[in-house]
C-alpha cells in the first residue's frame, strides 16, 4: 500500500516538474496576491490632498493650517482665492477636501468667541470620507484644547477636560492594517493553491484518460487520492512558510504565539481544502472547468465572507450562515489568534473541531461521488 | 483450462439494458476476439471483466476470481491497456514503466528485469530518458503494452489496442501479441479491424448486448454464411448495388471497393443472370463475376442484417 502511494506521489512531483503554467500558478500567484494585498490594499488613508480658502489671511489661520499639513496624514494643494474655485477643485479631484475661514475667525477668536470653520469633503467615496471627517474633527480638537490651555495658563488658571479617553488598541497597537491583512492573506493564498492543484492533477488524468489504466490497477481510490495529496500538501506548506517569512521581511509581521499550533492547525485546514479540491475534481470533467469551480469555491469567499476583509458580524443573518461553508472562515480566526494575539488552544479548540469535521464531510461525500459516477459509466 | 468464464453477465443503466445475459468462455493462452459495433455492449463487458464495473445481474470468473464479489483479486490477476492511450505523455519511457511497475507492486530486482523486457519488446533501449509524448504512435502502443503486462498477468485486455495506428505498426503489434499467447497469457482483444480478427482463435460478436454469434473465424464463415458469395467487379458501383439489391435471387450486398459482393440463394443459376440485368437492361459494363470464399465481413453483415428472431 504504501509503495503505490509512494508511486503516485512521485509520478506527480515528476509531472508537476515539467508542467511549467502549474508551477507559475503556485509558486507566482502568492507573490503577486502578496504584493497586491500588502502594498495597494490600505485601509490607513495618508495624504489627503487638501485646499485651503483662508479668508483671513491671518498668522492664526496659517499657524492652523501648517499645523495640519505638517502630519502624514494632509497634504497642502494650495490656496485658494475665491469660493467659485472650491466646486471645480472638488469635482475635478484636484483636493480630497476644503478647509474655510471665515473672514473674522482670528478677530472672534481674539475676542474669546467661539469660531467655526466649514469644512467640504469629497463624499463619493463615503469610507474614506469619513475617516477625514474623524482625522480633521481629532485635528480641530487638539489644536483648540492646545490654545485653550495656552489662554488659560496667561489667565493663571489650570485646565483641566471633564472626561477623556485613553484608547488601547491590543494586539496591533500601531493599527497597522497589513499586520492584520497578512493572516488573511495565507488563508486565501493557502486555500487557493491546494483547491486549484489538486483538482486540476485529478481531473488531468480524466482529461487524458490515464484514470482508466490507474482504475484497472490494484490501486485503490483512497491510495490514490492520498498519493496526489501528499505533495500538494507539502508544497502548500512551503507557499505558507515563504508568505510568513515575506510578511516578516517586508511587512514586520511576526507570529506571536506557537509556531508548533500553527503548523498543526494549518495542516488540518489544508487537508479540509484539499479536500474541497477533490471535490470540485469529481464534479468538473476538463480542466477548465476545474479551473474555474475551484476558483469559484476558494476566491470569492474566502474574501468576502471569511471575515478577510468584511467583519462577519456587520452582515445580515442569513449571510452569516452562508459564511459557515467555506473553511476559510475558520482558519482565519485561528491564525489571527495564533499569529496576532499569540493565545493558546483553548481559545480556538472549536474552529479546529469544526475544520476536521468538514474536511471528513468533504472526504465522504467525495468518495461517494466517485464511487457512483464509476459505476454510472 | 478457462482464464474466463462469463454466466448470465448482465448490465442495465437506468430502463437502458446495455449488455443482456452473455455467457461464453475463454479458454488459457487463447487470443479471443471480441467484436461489435460501437454501442454493442463491447466496452461495458470489458469493465465488468477487469472489475471496475458491478453487474447488474450474473457473475464472470476472471482468473478464478468472481468480479462481482472479489473485484480486488481479479485487478491483481489482469493487464489493461485501453483504446484511449494510458501512458503518461509528460513523463519519460522509464519513468513511466517504473511507476506502473510499482502500481502492480514490483520493486527491487524484478522491477529491474521487466524494465528490460518492456525495453526490449518496445524497442526502446538506450531511449529510456525520452518524453513518451515524443514517441511515435506504434511504439507508443508497444510500450503501452508493455506496461500493460509488466506484473506478467495470466490475462491481458485490450480495448482496441491498435486504433489510429499504421497497417505496418498494427502487423508487427500482432506478433507481439502472437508471442504473450505463446507465454500462456490469455488475451481478450476488441478491435474495429475485421483483418484482425483473423488472427484470433476464438470470435464473439456482440449485437445490442447479446452475442449473436461464436467461433474460431473459419467456423464463422462455414456455420453462420451457407449461401454462395459473388464478387462483382463493375462500372458505377452503387447503381449496380441498388439494382441488384431488387432482384429476387440476391440476399444481400454489400460494396468493398470498386467491387460488389452479393450473396444469392437457390434462385440463382449462373452469371449470365446478372450479367443480363447489369449490362442488357442497363447498359453497366461487367468486368468480371468470381464465387469467392466468404471474409469475416461478409458474414458480419449477414448475421447483422438478419432480422431479429
Amino acid at each position: 500500500m504504501f509503495n503505490r502511494i509512494y508511486a503516485i506521489a512521485k509520478k506527480e512531483v515528476r509531472e508537476l516538474k515539467r508542467d511549467k503554467r502549474m508551477l507559475l500558478v503556485l509558486f507566482g500567484f502568492p507573490v503577486f496576491l502578496l504584493i497586491v494585498f500588502g502594498y495597494a490594499v490600505n485601509f490607513d488613508i495618508y495624504h489627503i490632498k487638501t485646499a485651503v480658502y483662508d479668508q483671513d489671511q491671518s498668522t492664526l489661520s496659517r499657524n492652523f493650517v501648517s499645523s495640519l499639513t505638517s502630519s502624514k496624514y494632509f497634504d497642502l494643494e494650495g490656496y485658494v482665492k475665491d469660493e467659485s474655485k472650491i466646486q471645480s477643485l472638488l469635482d475635478t479631484r484636484k483636493a480630497m477636501c476644503v478647509i474655510v475661514f471665515p473672514k473674522d475667525f482670528s478677530k472672534q477668536f481674539y475676542s474669546k468667541q467661539a469660531v467655526k470653520i466649514q469644512i467640504l469633503i469629497d463624499g463619493v467615496d463615503a469610507n474614506t470620507a469619513s475617516q477625514v471627517k474623524g482625522y480633521l474633527t481629532a485635528a480641530v480638537a487638539s489644536y483648540s484644547q492646545k490654545i485653550q490651555a495656552e489662554v488659560l495658563a496667561v489667565e493663571r488658571q489650570n485646565t483641566y477636560t471633564p472626561v477623556d479617553i485613553h484608547p488601547a488598541f491590543w494586539f496591533n497597537p500601531e493599527l497597522n492594517s497589513t499586520v492584520f491583512l497578512i493572516p488573511g492573506l495565507i488563508v486565501m493564498i493557502l486555500i487557493i493553491t491546494a483547491v486549484i492543484s489538486i483538482s486540476l492533477s485529478v481531473v488531468r488524468e480524466k482529461e487524458r484518460g490515464t484514470i482508466e489504466h490507474i482504475n484497472v490497477s490494484p490501486l485503490s481510490t483512497l491510495e490514490m487520492l492520498i498519493g496526489k495529496i501528499i505533495p500538494y500538501a507539502i508544497i502548500s506548506l512551503s507557499i505558507a512558510a515563504f508568505i510568513l517569512f515575506a510578511g516578516f521581511i517586508l511587512f514586520g509581521t511576526t507570529v506571536k504565539g506557537s509556531f508548533l499550533l500553527l503548523f498543526i492547525s494549518t495542516l488540518i485546514f489544508l487537508f479540509a481544502s484539499l479536500m474541497l479540491g477533490i471535490i470540485v475534481s469529481s464534479v468538473a470533467n476538463n480542466q477548465q472547468v476545474a479551473y474555474q469551480l475551484a476558483a469559484l469555491t476558494t476566491l470569492l469567499p474566502s474574501t468576502l465572507l471569511s471575515g478577510f476583509i468584511f467583519p462577519i458580524e456587520s452582515m445580515p443573518v442569513f449571510l452569516q450562515w452562508i459564511t459557515n461553508l467555506t473553511p476559510a472562515k475558520f482558519f482565519l480566526v485561528i491564525l489571527r489568534d495564533i499569529m496576532l494575539k499569540g493565545v493558546g488552544i483553548s481559545a480556538f479548540w472549536d474552529q479546529l473541531v469544526y475544520l476536521i469535521i468538514f474536511a471528513l464531510v468533504l472526504l465522504s461525500l467525495s468518495i461517494l461521488i466517485i464511487k457512483r459516477q464509476n459505476a454510472a459509466q | 483450462m478457462n482464464s474466463i468464464e462469463v454466466q448470465d453477465l448482465t448490465k442495465k443503466f437506468g430502463d437502458f439494458t446495455s449488455v443482456n445475459h452473455i455467457s461464453f468462455t475463454v479458454r488459457k493462452g487463447e487470443i479471443f476476439g471480441f467484436l461489435g459495433a460501437n454501442g454493442a455492449g463491447k466496452s461495458t463487458t470489458i469493465r465488468m471483466l477487469c472489475g471496475i464495473l458491478e453487474p447488474t445481474d450474473g457473475d464472470a470468473l476472471v482468473g478464478g476470481f468472481s468480479v462481482m464479489n472479489d473485484p480486488d483479486s481479479v485487478k491483481k490477476k489482469i493487464g489493461y491497456m485501453s483504446q484511449r492511450f494510458s501512458l503518461y505523455n509528460d513523463l519519460t519511457v522509464e519513468e513511466n514503466i517504473n511507476f506502473f511497475g510499482s502500481v502492480y507492486g514490483l520493486y527491487g530486482k524484478s522491477l529491474t528485469e521487466r524494465k528490460k523486457w518492456v525495453l526490449d519488446i518496445a524497442n526502446l533501449y538506450g531511449k529510456e530518458k525520452l518524453l513518451t509524448d515524443s514517441l511515435p504512435g506504434g511504439i507508443k502502443q508497444r510500450l503501452a503494452l508493455g506496461t500493460a503486462v509488466i506484473h506478467h498477468p495470466s490475462i491481458v485486455f485490450l480495448d482496441e489496442p491498435t486504433s489510429g495506428v499504421d497497417p505496418i505498426s498494427r502487423r508487427s503489434f500482432w506478433d507481439l501479441i502472437n508471442d504473450l499467447s505463446a507465454e500462456e497469457i490469455t488475451v481478450f482483444v476488441t478491435t474495429h479491424y475485421l483483418e484482425e480478427a483473423e488472427y484470433c482463435n476464438t470470435i464473439s460478436l456482440i449485437n445490442a448486448g447479446k452475442i449473436i454469434a461464436s467461433g474460431s473465424p473459419k467456423e464463422l464463415k462455414t456455420n453462420y454464411l451457407k449461401s454462395t458469395i459473388l464478387e462483382i467487379e463493375c462500372e458505377s458501383v452503387v447503381t449496380a448495388m441498388e439494382i441488384l439489391e431488387k432482384e429476387n435471387f440476391v440476399d444481400e450486398t454489400s460494396i468493398f471497393g470498386n467491387h460488389i459482393h452479393i450473396s444469392v440463394n437457390d434462385k440463382y443459376k449462373n452469371e449470365e443472370q446478372i450479367k443480363n440485368i447489369l449490362t442488357n437492361q442497363n447498359s453497366i459494363a461487367v468486368k468480371s463475376i468470381d464465387k469467392i470464399v466468404p471474409t469475416l465481413e461478409d458474414v458480419f453483415i449477414h448475421l447483422l442484417e438478419k432480422p431479429e428472431s
